[in-house]
């Protein structure tokens, strides 16, 4: 049953992508959903065995690389953790696939996206399913090129090409990081199974190893290497610059990559490793950092985007750093959770987006959208229970959505923590939740509400979506108003221990999730006060008083530029990375190899010899027999030389 | 071992064929002579697929071992493969029937010496992974640049006297030192028997130092290595695809597998003391040539440069002298032969239809053929090292080995992983991606079923070797176990020896001393 539902997805990507043709696009729909929902249909059920009955599985593939005692398998290795990732990975990914049926209608390419969308899934269930931090790699590089073919599958647009590329690289730069913590892990451990490593990890504590010239703590050094792999993954500060980008893809991508799972796939790994993260302190502090300056400053600059998607993508951004600040206070039951419930109302919200977008006629400016709402009620409805749940809206020891549970745990976990970073960590994401309120208020009424900008044409031709693409939409609602209220007890609550069985580790003596339960009633309080207040805001703004936000950008033009230019990240990077590499390499080539390697090498010689070989013959023909006759001539000499000495040695 | 000389004939096979060529007649002759190549290097392949299955995997010594008397008492025929060299000959066995296809249509004038020189090629090159005398090992290195000469010279491009040329002064320096070095070594041994020099530690070490540079000043070439790698974007983008191809494919391994065979296990010291000089040149090429790669705007030089930096890591992972060092980098050149090779025919299927290979000329590919532009991803991804292709298996290992050996040469080589994919990613793009507005594009046919039939396989064998490696990897253990230790010892041995007083008069007893 596992192994079905990691190779049902390739399966189906493989009929799709190679017999697309024959299939036919009804054909390769149909092949790539029924295996998604079989499979998905079969991780719930995974879930129920392993999760909540405890019963963690292995299954040996094959073997993979063997060298010396370096030594890999193909293999799944399915404990609570990996089940929780296979129900949103495999949830997530079947009603995307069907509602893609609906959504790509009208595109030419349906088998090829189709197969691409199965292909992403199989790569993340084996990233998921990994009993070694090789195969992890795998299904790391294989979603990062799931991704860069999704990104870039209406290759005629220049700027998807683009994105596609810089979304790749940014991805190796991180996988560049976590490549060197796999070979520094092999160094230490001399194995790359997590069983072997976790295992012996207690014993390298206080260990210094050689790096760079550098006496450095072994264990910190692994988990600072591992830990720019999920920065690069998951879009953290310095290499989040590709996520917003990716938008350039197709919204169903969005949904399913770029909110529900792949991005994701850093928090997942952090917390696989949590046996080695547990034991080095100082990484901790500096995912904690990374994590809660991520969600602040991605908050920032979702507060003035006005493209409807990229507004999600810099909320996917700071709900990722809540995730990792989450880990970093070694609170992993509440990151996990927070993955969880955000998983449901971020795909909720990108394809409502998506399902926006596809009624206004491929329209994405909001400033072009408003009073949306007689024209698409569906839509705008599940738009609020997404953007309510991301708000972490809630009525408190009542009911509240699934974000409200989920950041309540983070925050108050951050609070309990009781460190500097983790106060830091806390009022960071105070603050952020205030503008994660407010930016997504700020897309509901200019979306929906107030007068319409939109252009009349559009407008007219404005519908609502077809039912392939809601139905979707409705199972994702219901988890984002329940999966929070439900699932609690098992994630972060009374059934904890035996819900998570051995698949996370915390090294101190105290659990932090127990202690979150129990900090002052202002600190669970302050950020359903921060939600309401960022919603109220956002109507006064942009429903009471619609010409206040222009004119307050006008009057903080320097903060407003500094926000909607992203920070300038961009552009700092291009001037330290980009042009310098193509400087050097075009000097390399020009300077190093024609300048100096071919003048003083071959061409000057040919120069020298040219002129010689003028004088006595025509150079045309004449290489080969040169080097014959001076191959041969050397023979000669070796034999004669033989045949003299010959005699005399025997 | 076995009752005939199966080595033999399949080495000379090739030449076989090539007498056939020679003497068709007829008005059919140029395409009978290319069924006959196919035939050839098809049975070639088949035949030496029978060494494979025959190679008894846990021995470190010679198989199919053939000696015959020549030229007197102490230079001999000896033929014989091991772990090391049994899957360079099927590399190079496998892609000569690819180039024959791929010429099928491309070579058009004096297509019989095209195939002669071809087959001869073959011959030449099988010669050199399992020649064990010096003599013989030498004629066959040597020889083989004959043909491809030719190849470059005849059926090049525009510029190719000059590609030639460069080639020809590059490999002659090394060849002569390397020539002077090999007359040493009888001098010093007395006969010209390679395993009789793998088994004895002949040479004292400050003679293995003058040794280990003049066969250096060879293989680095051949490579190549930084600085001496200019030669090769010129010979790339002058051949004819074909000749890309095994250039690329087979004649680049030879240097790697020459640095296996006698710089490592004869000059165990000189090769210790001259680590830090291989693998300094071989991160530069990395990055270097990474980065040169970046600014080409021709297909063919952008992967002639790739290659550069693919062999950078190949050096790397055999001077690091462990295990996953040396088995990924010989497996880095079995899938480096398999993938560029397959990157250089992709280049040549749309060069013979629009005969450029400016790829400001090309855009939006993907619009007329799909097919092409699956295979080409493939490719890019191998060639990126993406897991579950071939590449990512040998730079991997190679990385592992190096990381335990030198951090700081790991994290400049790594470095090659991101501006690897930089370059192919950029290439893929301009080439395949975006709008189809040049008229002369909006013709292209996509993939024949001929191209179909020569991709088809190759793809097959980079996932092969990508998902299930073993196959390949369990051929050269043994033997790559056994090189170590023979290392290990000598280098043990040489170090007791100059740390023990001068004037003890001992030679103390080592293990593998004559």
């Amino acid at each position: 049953m596992y192994s079905l539902i990691v190779f049902l997805p390739l399966i189906a990507a493989i009929a799709a992508g190679f017999f697309g043709n024959r299939l036919g696009d009804r054909g390769s729909q149909l092949v790539t959903c029924g295996a998604m929902v079989v499979a998905a249909l079969l991780s719930c059920l995974a879930f129920v065995q392993v999760a909540l009955g405890g019963n963690p599985v292995d299954v040996h593939l094959l073997h993979w690389i063997g060298s010396g005692t370096f030594e890999v398998n193909w293999a799944l290795k399915i404990d609570t953790l990996t089940a929780v990732m296979l129900v949103v990975v495999n949830g997530v990914s079947a009603l995307v696939h069907i509602y893609s049926v609906g959504y790509m209608e009208h595109d030419p390419h349906k088998p090829r996206f189709m197969a691409y969308l199965s292909l992403f899934t199989f790569a993340m269930l084996m990233l998921v399913t990994a009993d070694n931090f090789v195969q992890l790699f795998f299904g790391w590089e294989g979603v990062g090129l799931a991704s860069y073919l999704l990104i870039g599958f209406w290759y005629k647009r220049p700027a998807a090409n683009a994105a596609a590329i810089k979304a790749f690289l940014v991805n190796r730069v991180g996988d560049f990081g976590f490549g060197l913590g796999i070979f520094a892990i092999y160094l230490v451990f001399d194995s790359v199974s997590f069983d072997v490593v976790f295992a012996a990890a207690p014993e390298m504590v206080g260990q210094a190893v050689e790096f760079l010239g550098y006496q450095v703590d072994v264990l910190t050094l692994i988990t600072m290497l591992l830990f720019v792999g999920a920065m690069g993954k998951s879009a953290q500060l310095f290499l989040h610059t590709w996520l917003p980008d990716a938008m350039e893809g197709p919204t169903p991508v969005s949904a399913l990559i770029h909110a529900a799972t792949m991005v994701t796939a850093g928090v997942f790994m952090v917390t696989r490793c949590s046996p080695l993260f547990e034991l080095a302190p100082t990484t901790l502090t500096v995912v904690t950092v990374i994590g809660a300056s991520t969600a602040f400053f991605a908050a920032t600059i979702g507060l003035v985007q006005n493209d409807i998607k990229r507004v999600i993508a810099y909320s996917t951004c700071s709900q990722l750093g809540y995730m990792f600040f989450a880990l970093g206070v070694s609170a992993y039951g509440a990151g996990i959770f927070h993955l969880f419930t955000h998983a449901f109302f971020k795909a909720l919200l990108f394809l409502g987006a998506g399902s926006v977008i596809h009624g206004m006629s491929d329209e994405q400016d909001m400033r072009k959208m408003g009073g949306l709402y007689p024209h698409m009620k569906k839509t705008a409805w599940l738009m609020w229970i997404g953007s309510l749940s991301l708000a972490g809206i809630g009525i408190p020891a009542v009911f509240g959505l699934s974000g409200f549970y989920s950041k309540d745990i983070v925050l108050e976990a951050a609070y309990a923590a009781h460190t500097g970073v983790g106060q830091y960590a806390y009022w960071m994401g105070i603050a952020a939740a205030f503008m994660t309120a407010f930016y997504s208020g700020r897309l509901l009424f200019m979306t929906f509400h107030g007068k319409s900008r939109a252009d009349q044409h559009v407008l007219e031709h404005a519908h609502e979506s077809p039912n392939v693409m809601l139905v979707p939409l409705y199972v994702l609602a219901i988890g984002a108003v329940v999966a929070g209220a439900v699932f609690y007890p098992y994630f972060v609550g009374h059934d904890y221990d035996q819900f998570w069985g051995s698949a996370l580790f915390l090294a101190g003596e105290t659990n932090v999730i127990e202690e979150a339960h129990h900090v002052p009633l202002w600190v669970k309080l302050l950020p359903l006060a921060m939600g309401i207040s960022g919603l109220l805001l956002s109507w006064w703004f942009y429903i009471k008083r619609p010409h206040l936000p222009a004119a307050l950008a006008q009057n903080q033009s320097a903060i407003h530029a500094f926000l909607m230019n992203k920070w300038y990240f961009d552009e700092l990077y291009d001037t330290i990375f980009v042009r310098p590499a193509k400087w050097l390499g075009y000097q390399f080539w020009k300077k190093g190899d024609g300048a100096i390697i071919d003048r003083f090498g071959p061409d000057g010689v040919s120069a020298a010899v040219d002129y010689v070989a003028r004088r006595v013959r025509g150079l045309q023909s004449g290489f080969v027999y040169h080097y014959a006759f001076v191959m041969l001539v050397g023979v000669a000499l070796f034999i004669t030389w033989y045949m003299v000495r010959g005699g005399v040695a025997q | 071992m076995s009752s005939w000389p199966l080595l033999s004939v399949i080495t000379f096979l090739p030449a076989f064929g090539a007498l056939f060529a020679f003497l068709a007649r007829g008005e059919m002759a140029d395409e009978n002579i290319k069924r006959l190549a196919l035939l050839v290097t098809g049975l070639t392949f088949f035949l030496s697929l029978l060494l494979w299955f025959g190679f008894d995997y846990d021995t470190a010594n010679f198989q199919f071992v053939e000696e015959y008397a020549w030229l007197g008492g102490n230079i001999n025929y000896r033929m014989g493969i091991d772990g090391i060299s049994l899957l360079f000959i099927i590399l190079t066995t496998f892609l000569m029937p690819f180039c024959i296809l791929a010429s099928w249509d491309a070579i058009q004038h004096r297509v019989r010496d095209y195939v002669i020189a071809f087959l001869l090629l073959e011959t030449l090159m099988l010669g050199v992974f399992s020649a064990l005398d010096l003599v013989l090992f030498y004629l066959f290195f040597e020889g083989g640049l004959i043909p491809m000469f030719l190849i470059i010279g005849v059926w090049g491009g525009v510029r190719r006297n000059y590609a030639a040329y460069k080639f020809f002064l590059y490999t002659l320096l090394g060849s002569v030192l390397m020539l002077l070095a090999m007359i040493a070594m009888y001098l010093e041994a007395g006969t010209t028997s390679i395993p009789y020099m793998l088994q004895n530690s002949v040479f004292g070490a400050d003679v293995q130092m003058w040794l280990w540079l003049a066969f250096f000043a060879s293989f680095a070439v051949k490579m190549p290595m930084w600085p001496v790698h200019t030669w090769l974007p010129d010979a790339h983008v002058e051949a004819p695809t074909a000749g890309s191809v095994i250039l690329a494919g087979v004649l680049l391994k030879m240097g790697g597998y020459g640095f296996l065979r006698f710089s490592i296990p004869m000059f165990p010291v000189a090769s210790d003391y001259f680590t830090p000089l291989v693998l300094g040149l071989s991160a530069v090429a990395v990055i270097y040539t990474s980065l040169v790669a970046l600014m080409q705007e021709d297909m063919k030089k952008l992967i002639a440069y790739s290659s550069v930096a693919h062999m950078g890591f190949v050096t790397i992972g055999l001077f690091v002298f462990n295990q996953q060092g040396i088995e990924g980098g010989i497996f880095q050149m079995l899938s480096h032969g398999i993938v560029s090779g397959a990157l250089f025919l992709c280049v040549g299927v749309v060069y013979d239809r629009l005969h450029t290979r400016d790829i400001d000329r090309y855009g939006g590919l993907v619009n007329r053929m799909p097919g092409y532009a699956l295979v080409f991803m493939v490719f890019t991804m191998a060639s990126v090292g993406l897991p579950g292709t071939s590449g990512f298996v040998g730079e991997f290992l190679v990385l592992v080995g190096v990381f335990q050996v030198s951090t700081l040469i790991a994290v400049l080589a790594a470095t090659g992983l991101i501006l690897g994919a930089a370059y192919m990613l950029w290439l893929y793009r301009r080439v395949i991606f975006g709008e189809l507005t040049k008229d002369d594009l909006k013709e292209m046919m996509d993939l024949s079923r001929r191209e179909k039939i020569i991709f088809a396989p190759l793809i097959a064998v980079v996932m092969w070797m990508g998902i299930y490696p073993s196959s390949f990897l369990d051929v050269m253990h043994t033997s790559v176990e056994n090189l170590i230790v023979q290392y290990d010892t000598a280098l043990a041995a040489h170090e007791l020896l100059a740390s023990a007083p001068v004037t003890d008069g001992q030679t103390p007893d080592v293990e593998g001393a004559p």
